[in-house]
């Protein structure tokens, strides 16, 4: 899976996992922070994200701190995404 | 003298059996069986994206203080000065079965922070930016007596001028909710704060102007 199939698939995920409803993946910039701008997502929706990773994809933050370089776009979470899974092969 | 003479409720929702009404007028039916809570939302109100990510008590409470505080001036009351005394008889029981299912194959993070009664009384402070006193009392029934004396209570240790009270239940999708806006000013249609009165409002969900004063 290439990194545009892979942002396409979180942005879905987000959506399902937040209960974004209204919001359709193609209005989700590559970009776009996830925080307080753009999506506006809160502390419990950064929780929600980190069960997601851990779901779908196996894949454990090691801090808090990590976090917030992880969550700041889809482009960074799928980033993150595809260097943990090229680790782990 | 006494302030509880001067206490009235100015207006109130009852949400039952997919049906709402205000004042004891139906302004919402529900036909289908499916997504009552959504639906009705998206008909009446539509304009809080974190709706759709609420339990049940947060989706009932949010619906029900929306109609109630709709058309009101409660902007005018300072933000410390309104209150919220809820209550119900299954607590978050709804919420606690649906945070336990997901423990099964990974505990959800958004259905835990639900798992407390009291937790729409916040959803409620925050939408409105209410900063009163607040309270979620657990009892077998909808219990006129003691909302009446808590509130009063509230009231004439000058704690509040505005309170929004009653009662949000919900078990296996059968809502129960009343919810009524109790202020020391007269308004039209407006009826005396009594336990009596807040019986006639839960159970017939009357129009309040025709209740005698």
């Amino acid at each position: 899976m290439d990194k545009q199939e892979l942002m396409q698939r979180l942005k879905e995920q987000i959506i399902k996992q937040l209960k974004l409803e209204g919001t359709k993946p193609e209005s989700i910039g590559d970009h776009d922070p996830l925080f307080v701008e753009g999506l506006g997502l809160d502390s419990i929706d950064a929780l929600e994200l980190i069960v997601l990773l851990q779901q779908e994809y196996k894949i454990k933050l090691n801090n808090a701190e990590q976090g917030q370089e992880v969550f700041r776009s889809v482009s960074t979470m799928a980033d993150f995404i595809m260097e943990r899974q090229a680790k782990q092969v | 003298m006494s302030s509880e003479g001067q206490l009235n409720i100015t207006k109130s929702v009852i949400i039952r059996n997919n049906s709402i009404y205000v004042d004891g007028n139906i302004i919402y039916e529900y036909f289908k069986n499916d997504n009552f809570l959504n639906d009705s939302y998206e008909s009446l109100d539509n304009n809080y994206p974190k709706f759709y990510k609420m339990d049940v008590l947060g989706k009932l409470g949010m619906l029900a203080t929306h109609l109630l505080l709709k058309d009101s001036d409660i902007e005018n009351h300072l933000p410390s000065d309104v209150g919220i005394v809820l209550s119900n008889s299954n607590s978050s029981l709804d919420a606690d079965i649906r945070y336990f299912d997901s423990v099964k194959s990974f505990p959800s993070p958004a259905l835990f922070v639900y798992t407390l009664p009291n937790i729409v009384t916040g959803e409620i402070s925050i939408r409105y930016k209410l900063k009163g006193e607040n309270a979620f009392f657990i009892s077998q029934q909808f219990d006129a007596d003691w909302l009446h004396f808590y509130i009063s209570h509230l009231f004439q240790n000058n704690k509040i001028n505005a309170c929004i009270g009653g009662w949000i239940e919900s078990i296996d999708s059968d809502h129960d909710v009343c919810l009524f806006l109790t202020e020391r000013k007269e308004r039209k249609n407006g009826i005396n704060f009594t336990p009596e009165n807040l019986n006639n409002i839960y159970g017939l969900g009357v129009d309040v102007s025709n209740i005698k004063h």
